[in-house]
């Protein structure tokens, strides 16, 4: 991902001025180095007790969002126990990294029964999952001969390499992005490979954000301590930001030290409503209204920033709008009803969709407009719906209305912003190949590739592509059927052969993907390799982990490096691939391209590895986003077509009056409220009366660790319903009950918690799809019911868009 | 060493997110079924639905991590037969491998489930306090895991000192049965002991 902006830090000593950068879900570079307070945290001493013990010091590269210090214990080459960092004093800003729950299971994960041995070839049909064991030799000309015929066939457009994010955060062994990992500079080696764009994670708002601000930026966590009030939407640290190092502690650290007020809305009593000063429950898909009802009582009541408006933005009111559109297209129009839909946005109209009483939302309004600083947060649940550009757009319209953005203890209303720090990068060379789809999109790209279209199908790059997917690399993801949606209709298409005719899996353990390759490839863990590591969400430490390899590779298990520059050799581009170095060679090359960048980076592996964990700390106030631009906009215009904030897009605008639009979809210039066909408001809903939500669950990382006994045993799988819609159905707490649609059904015991709204029903994402002969579910495998169609713009997955319904089993 | 170890648990920050539970079964290597430190969620609360198409409610919900608590007069010694279950020099609770025969009493009498039964071994472990771990100077595995800082150690007296008399909070049992050391900081939501408000809702995980 792209740099967001810039951090200025004020440092407590000789040096004032550091410059870092600061980006949200992204590494971006250190600008200038020094003035530097750092810590080393060596490995823990060896316990006298047992001297052949071995503590190595590792990372947990995951894709939690977090990056969390691990210290194997290996007696005899073998990992006994998993320690995290305990180095200091703890003090916040040299704070230890602990990690959570799952990366205190990694033994289990290592040396789980279903690790991958040796390489494999499909014999059955694809994914019934039946495999011979084959050579490495075997599999990989295998490789290489299909890769030269479907080449020769169909050109470079037809290879796709599928998003996955089972090995995140490292520097060499990295399944993500795609475009960094070795993968991608095998392809780019060879002619390149159909690119894709956006996230699993946050395909909505990272799309929808630049038309409002430029950027997706906001002010660290930390920076809640300097607030007056916190309101989060959708946002579940506690179980999304884990780590004992990152967001989650951050934010108890600032309650700590400001007791600053947390108000979370969520459909669900989270476990970070659990320590909060209030929770307001709202339908799912509905954020968008209860903004715009707050904004009719802003401006009933005069709470509006209006200087604010007037000065930094564009589409509030009519004196604002930008040529060539209605004046009465502006935000202020919509929600006092003189719109094109003539409907004031009152609470009571917004107490009916939203499900929140009126005198809840006049009261959050006083709240939020009077509360200056307010730190406004959303997570990236509210953005993962049919309507997700529209909700986090308003999300976000919600600190422009109250002037909160570009100040201290203030926020820009999207996620909590990050440091991260300076580190040297992988070199995978350019994609000659620019065309580019929706990373939700290569199902139809399988299908229908070349019916589509930019306009239609948000294909980038190119008008219309030049060839449907006929080559798949599976590399440490599990998104080829378990993370990705409808699984029934995206097996139908993946066991058809002669449509993607090459599925290549390299992973660490028998997933729903792993089942459906052509050839099967065993991977190494982490754990296996020598790797660095970079921090992830955090406030003010970013830091860098030296990663030792703890044990050495397991069976015939290897890395990702070897085994891309083994294709090579077969495809007569080894020297172009390797540049004559070894893995390790890189890492050193890594850590002089660090070096250049941050000078205090140790030189050699040997010094990495004594090393083992190096923070920085920044000095000074917590980083606010775009504070250039609230203290100069005319020197530090934002990056949209008028410099300012635009709360009416005309980019949106006339995009909404171009692309070909399906009935039901909406492209809304404004952040506004836009009904989901399988929304509270949808039609559907007469079938199939439940909101079906998926949650980021203490079990899993997404579908990693999914199979560690441990883990199952303390956050089991469970169907979350409120007592209200269990006991008309009668369900009563731990019966097994199916949960379906029209798409699919899973089989799993109830959770029957007054935690869960009405009308909404929860399942944890990530479990490990369990078909039965008739290919329902019997694991909790949300993905069974969740919808193929993409939304409107981003062309994201709208997971959090399902309507279902439950009985007893 | 800790002279008199207790724990503290800190409510107002305690997210459940188990992480105290695994670190304990990684370096005690315990087998699925054998928990030495659990996390109960006690969970209540009603839903009101309005005729205007709203809802409200009063719901609340938090997490306890225990292990065991050491207690002052732990029923467990009183209750074991073998004289197995016994209170070392520091007040820690320990099981005599040597002299434990697997009868349970311990499990049945605890109010807290601290005596687990290990089916492979035929005899009742426990935790430990990481006694271990005390001797290096180390805190606990399951304290120096905490990513909220919420679950804490220290000497019974000092703890008293910061945080006061124990209090008690729902769903522990009444601390007259066996006078644990353990100190608890009650969140927004805490319910009384003896609360009926809300009720255990993770039965089969603790």
């Amino acid at each position: 991902m792209r740099e967001l902006g810039t951090v200025e830090s004020v440092g407590t000593g000789r040096r004032d001025l550091l410059k870092f950068c600061a980006a949200l879900g992204g590494i971006a570079a250190l600008q200038t180095g020094g003035g530097l307070l750092r810590e080393a945290s060596a490995a823990p001493a060896t316990s006298a007790a047992m001297a052949a013990e071995r503590i190595v010091t590792t990372s947990c590269n995951v894709n939690c969002g977090s990056r969390c210090v691990l210290h194997p214990h290996v007696v005899d080459g073998v990992i006994t126990r998993i320690d995290t960092d305990s180095s200091g004093d703890d003090s916040y800003g040299q704070h230890q990294i602990r990690a959570c729950l799952r990366g205190r299971s990694l033994r289990k994960r290592v040396y789980a029964p279903d690790r991958l041995k040796y390489p494999m070839i499909r014999t059955g049909k694809r994914g019934e999952g039946k495999f011979r064991r084959a050579s490495w030799d075997e599999a990989l000309d295998l490789v290489a001969a299909r890769m030269k015929d479907i080449q020769a066939r169909y050109g470079n457009e037809a290879f796709y390499l599928n998003y996955g994010t089972g090995a995140l955060g490292a520097c060499v062994s990295k399944s993500w992005p795609p475009a960094d990992t070795p993968v991608a500079r095998l392809m780019n080696c060879w002619g390149g490979y159909l690119n894709h764009y956006g996230t699993y994670s946050t395909a909505q708002i990272a799309f929808a954000m630049p038309f409002l601000y430029g950027t997706g930026a906001n002010n660290v966590a930390a920076d809640m301590a300097n607030a007056k009030l916190v309101v989060s939407f959708g946002n579940n640290p506690a179980a999304t930001r884990m780590s004992g190092g990152g967001i989650i502690y951050d934010l108890i650290h600032a309650r700590k030290e400001s007791d600053v007020k947390l108000i979370v809305i969520d459909p669900t009593f989270t476990d970070t409503a659990a320590i909060a000063d209030e929770w307001i429950p709202i339908r799912p898909g509905t954020d968008a209204a209860l903004v715009a009802a707050m904004a009719w009582v802003m401006i009933a009541e005069g709470l509006l920033d209006q200087d604010f408006l007037d000065k930094y933005c564009i589409g509030f009111d009519a004196a604002h709008m930008p040529e060539g559109v209605p004046a009465t297209a502006c935000y202020k129009s919509y929600v006092l009803g003189e719109g094109p839909d003539g409907v004031a946005k009152t609470p009571a109209w917004a107490a009916a969709i939203t499900g929140i009483p009126p005198e809840t939302i006049i009261r959050l309004a006083r709240q939020v407009a009077q509360a200056k600083p307010c730190y406004i947060t959303q997570g990236w649940g509210p953005q993962r719906h049919f309507n997700g550009e529209d909700a986090c757009r308003a999300i976000a319209l919600l600190a422009i209305l109250s002037g909160n953005v570009g100040i201290q203890g203030g926020s820009t209303g999207v996620r909590e912003g990050s440091i991260y720090p300076p580190f040297g990068k992988f070199p995978t060379l350019t994609n000659p190949v620019k065309d580019s789809i929706s990373v939700f999109m290569w199902t139809d790209a399988i299908f229908r590739g070349t019916e589509m279209t930019a306009t239609r199908d948000g294909v980038k790059g190119t008008d219309r592509l030049k060839a449907p997917i006929k080559f798949i690399w599976n590399y440490a993801g599990n998104a080829l059927v378990n993370q990705h949606a409808d699984i029934n209709r995206t097996t139908e298409i993946l066991a058809d052969d002669t449509k993607c005719e090459m599925i290549v899996v390299i992973d660490n353990h028998m997933t729903s993907s792993a089942k459906f390759a052509d050839v099967l490839l065993p991977g190494t863990t982490n754990l296996e390799e020598n790797e660095f590591s970079t921090s992830d969400a955090i406030s003010v430490m970013p830091y860098m982990v030296f990663g030792e390899r703890a044990v050495a590779p397991l069976f015939e298990c290897r890395d990702i490096y070897t085994i891309c520059a083994d294709i090579a050799q077969r495809l007569g581009i080894r020297e172009k691939f390797t540049e004559g170095r070894t893995r390790e060679e890189w890492l050193q090359w890594v850590l002089e391209q660090t070096r250049q960048k941050f000078p205090e980076a140790p030189a050699t592996l040997a010094d990495a590895f004594r090393q083992g964990v190096m923070k920085v700390h920044l000095a000074g106030k917590p980083f606010v986003a775009l504070k250039d631009f609230r203290e100069d906009p005319q020197a530090h215009p934002l990056a949209t077509p008028s410099g300012k904030i635009e709360i009416f897009s005309k980019r949106l605008w006339d995009i909404s009056h171009t692309w070909e639009l399906l009935p039901g979809e909406r492209i809304a210039a404004l952040p506004e409220f836009v009904t989901e066909p399988e929304g509270y408001l949808g039609a559907r809903r007469k079938q199939f009366p439940l909101q079906l939500v998926t949650f980021h669950y203490k079990q899993r990382t997404h579908s990693t660790y999914g199979n560690v006994p441990w883990l199952k045993e303390v956050a089991p799988q469970e169907l979350w319903i409120n007592p209200a819609d269990a006991g008309a159905r009668g369900i009563r707490a731990g019966d097994p009950v199916r949960v379906f649609n029209d798409r699919g059904a899973s089989f799993i015991p109830a959770k029957v918690t007054p935690r869960v709204m009405p009308g909404v029903v929860l399942l944890p994402e990530g479990a490990w799809y369990e078909p039965d002969a008739q290919g329902r579910d019997h694991a909790g495998c949300p993905n069974v019911l969740t919808s193929l169609r993409p939304s409107p713009l981003a062309k994201g997955d709208p997971m959090h868009t399902s309507l279902v319904d439950v009985a007893r089993a | 060493m800790l002279k008199h170890p207790a724990f503290h648990i800190d409510l107002t920050t305690c997210t459940g997110c188990k992480t105290c539970m695994i670190a304990c079964k990684d370096k005690n290597d315990l087998p699925v079924g054998v928990k030495w430190r659990r996390v109960t969620e006690y969970t209540g609360g009603h839903w009101v639905s309005r005729a205007d198409g709203t809802v409200t409610q009063d719901v609340f919900a938090y997490y306890l991590s225990v292990g065991c608590n050491h207690c002052e007069d732990p029923i467990c010694v009183r209750n074991c037969p073998t004289t197995a279950m016994h209170k070392d020099e520091s007040g820690i609770v320990l099981v005599d491998a040597t002299k434990c025969i697997g009868c349970r009493y311990c499990e049945w009498a605890c109010p807290y489930h601290a005596p687990q039964f290990d089916p492979a071994l035929g005899m009742m472990t426990k935790c430990n306090f990481c006694i271990d771990y005390l001797r290096e100077g180390k805190a606990p595995a399951c304290v120096a895991a905490c990513p909220t800082r919420s679950l804490t150690c220290g000497e019974a007296e000092d703890l008293q000192k910061q945080w006061g008399d124990s209090v008690t909070v729902a769903p522990l049992p009444d601390p007259a049965i066996t006078r644990p050391n353990l100190f608890v900081t009650p969140g927004r939501t805490a319910q009384p002991a003896g609360s009926s408000a809300g009720r255990v809702a993770n039965p089969e995980e603790v």
